[in-house]
């Protein structure tokens, strides 16, 4: 992206006003020189910016960058490899990953024919169902956490007919794990999805049409290839959104070693008993995080510069 | 094999198109017309992509769409090349033109079979393993239009199919395109706003101006009898509505003219740019018009430089870029045009 020119840099070239209207580039090509040199100075310090906006802005950083330092700084090293060894450790780990990629299976087969209807048809109610489809990002994932149990509990909405007719108890269990994160990570999916089918060019799906493809054929073999990076986007923040979860979790599923501990409620209960092992745990969460930044740069960080 | 449509869709209250369109078997018919006269819109309506809001389309007999009755895209039996030619980016040129018969239900080692076939009719057997994105301009038109023909459409649409071409490639590709729809059995609907395109590929042309016909006919008829000015602009004449009285015609905008051959009542007035010639004073020559011009632009256009003269009447002409400088032509120079009777073309209008 082409830095804004600053208009006061201009005149230091010695040039008439218009040449530099004329584009960045040759006027630039035109200043080489000691003229040049000093425009160059001269933007540069332009640039800066005003301190009263630098100052607010480094505090902000340093607030977002020293608590993952500190955390650096305080993990003990050395017994990582014997903590992430013990077993209430490693079931958790294993729970967490199973239960993060089930949640976002679960996402990805309704959230993407979601993001589909609300990218691609017309139907009343279509803002309502986008803000409903929201909703779960901005809620306290604690208040999801009860609605899902009073949906789902055993007295609830739904919970009661699945317990009367089925037998099935979600509540308390692995499976009611996965619903309380895909219930939370949910948004992150449907919102990245919508947004690349609404910048796919549709104009190849009427291509398609025109070739004897089914709306079926051409959502799978036209439409998905052309989101996929989209999709996969979606994907990643998904389920790292699904990882990471604790309100909704603890409160719909709770708290049983082997069951229903993820890696996040296990951080949580360690920084009790054991806080060295807690921060053994967060600095695995935390290289998952940034394992998932690394996937997403070219997408979410690059920003075109 | 019979084409027959009444194409007329209203999108708002600015525009609206109306064009009744036939054609028979085998032959080509170029829609011709400036950029938002509705091309797209009735290539659109004819591929089942844009509905109709009024009249008809009907293919052998068969209703595509029309009151009570619509046939959905993927269920006509039509093929488009898109004007940017839409190849799918993660397919290779050879599932691309395989993509149709798929969908059609062919089996997979049929469909490669007869993709493979038409790349290679269309020249590109070595490119069949590469995507779209490393074809070059030319290559990709041909996978665009072999993805198209190999589903054997009865009816054929092609939107502005060689816009997107550099000027050298284009001459070739129109040729190879010529040869294409000579051999094409079907009907096919060609739309463009270049009428060299048209006049090449075309059996008949409909001029389209505003969403209405505005003129049709074949090639030769439209360009020597235009209709309006749009028309008599693309193939290059003067043009003026007149009244003739014997061989005298008088222009509705100013001005008269002699003419050769007498005529009586409203008529249409046209002759080639060449056919006027320039002079520093009053000629003395055999013309039997000469009238006073003022230059109002200059062009180059090839070898030849076109000349907007302000009369009355006003007239463009043709000169050689010797006689610009001979006669130091530029905006404002005052000449007398000259024209011979027997150059002006009269019709009725």
């Amino acid at each position: 992206m082409r830095r804004p020119r600053r208009p006061h840099s201009a005149p230091a070239a010695g040039t008439d006003p218009a040449a530099h209207d004329a584009g960045a580039g040759p006027a630039v090509r035109r200043d080489a020189g000691p003229a040049g040199a000093d425009a160059a100075v001269r933007r540069r310090v332009a640039e800066r910016g005003p301190l009263v906006l630098v100052l607010p802005a480094a505090v902000g950083l340093c607030f977002l960058v020293l608590p993952l330092v500190g955390l650096l700084a305080r993990t003990p090293w050395g017994r990582l490899p014997s903590q992430l060894a013990e077993p209430a450790v490693a079931e958790a780990l294993r729970l967490s990953l199973v239960c993060a990629t089930a949640a976002t299976a679960l996402c990805l087969l309704t959230g993407v024919p979601l993001a589909w209807l609300l990218a691609r048809t017309d139907f009343r109610g279509r803002r309502l169902v986008r803000a409903a489809v929201t909703v779960p990002l901005v809620l306290p994932p604690v208040v999801g956490g009860v609605a899902l149990l009073l949906v789902f509990g055993r007295r609830g909405l739904v919970g009661q007919y699945l317990d009367a007719w089925f037998g099935l108890s979600l509540p308390f269990t692995t499976t009611g794990v996965v619903l309380a994160e895909a219930f939370v990570a949910m948004p992150f999916l449907v919102i990245a999805v919508e947004g690349a089918l609404r910048g796919a060019d549709r104009r190849y799906e009427d291509a398609a049409a025109t070739l004897g493809a089914s709306r079926w054929l051409t959502f799978r073999r036209v439409t998905l290839p052309m989101i996929g990076p989209g999709v996969a986007a979606g994907t990643v923040l998904c389920w790292a959104r699904a990882l990471g979860e604790f309100g909704a979790t603890i409160t719909f599923a709770g708290n049983f070693p082997g069951e229903t501990r993820t890696m996040p409620l296990a951080v949580y209960l360690a920084l009790e008993t054991d806080p060295q092992a807690a921060t053994v745990l967060s600095v695995l969460l935390l290289a998952v995080s940034v394992l998932v930044l690394v996937s997403l740069r070219e997408r979410w960080i690059g920003g075109g510069t | 094999m019979t084409l027959d449509a009444e194409i007329s869709v209203r999108r708002d209250a600015r525009f609206a198109l109306d064009l009744p369109l036939s054609a028979a078997a085998g032959q080509t018919v170029a829609v011709l017309g400036p950029n938002g006269a509705g091309k797209t819109t009735a290539l659109r309506a004819l591929a089942g992509l844009q509905p109709l809001t009024a009249g008809r389309i009907e293919l052998d007999g068969r209703v595509l769409d029309g009151p009570g009755a619509f046939v959905p895209a993927a269920r006509r039996p039509i093929a488009m090349v898109f004007q940017d030619y839409l190849l799918f980016g993660h397919l290779s040129a050879l599932e691309n033109v395989a993509f149709g018969l798929r969908a059609r239900g062919v089996d997979r080692r049929t469909a490669r079979r007869r993709a493979a076939d038409w790349l290679d009719r269309v020249g590109l057997t070595a490119e069949a393993a590469r995507r779209p994105r490393e074809l070059s301009g030319g290559q990709a038109q041909r996978v665009a239009l072999a993805r198209a023909m190999v589903t054997e459409p009865r009816l054929l649409l092609l939107d502005e199919p060689l816009a997107a071409l550099d000027a050298s490639t284009r001459l070739s590709v129109r040729a190879e395109l010529r040869h294409r729809l000579a051999d094409y059995a079907g009907i096919a609907v060609l739309v463009t706003h270049d009428p060299l395109d048209a006049m090449v590929l075309a059996d008949r042309l409909v001029v389209l101006e505003g969403g209405r016909v505005v003129q049709e006919g074949s090639a030769a008829e439209v360009a020597h009898h235009p209709r309006t000015e749009y028309v008599a602009r693309l193939v290059g004449l003067n043009l003026y509505r007149a009244t003739a009285d014997g061989t005298t015609v008088r222009l509705a905008d100013g001005g008269r003219l002699v003419t050769a051959s007498p005529a009586a009542g409203e008529v249409l007035v046209a002759f080639a740019p060449t056919a006027v010639s320039l002079h520093t004073g009053r000629p003395h020559g055999s013309a039997r018009n000469a009238w006073p011009v003022r230059v109002a632009s200059l062009e180059q256009h090839g070898s030849t430089t076109r000349l907007q003269l302000a009369g009355p009447p006003d007239v463009l002409a043709d000169v050689t870029p010797a006689a610009v400088a001979e006669l130091r032509l530029s905006p404002g120079t005052e000449l007398w045009a000259s024209l011979k009777a027997t150059e002006i073309r009269t019709y009725p209008a």
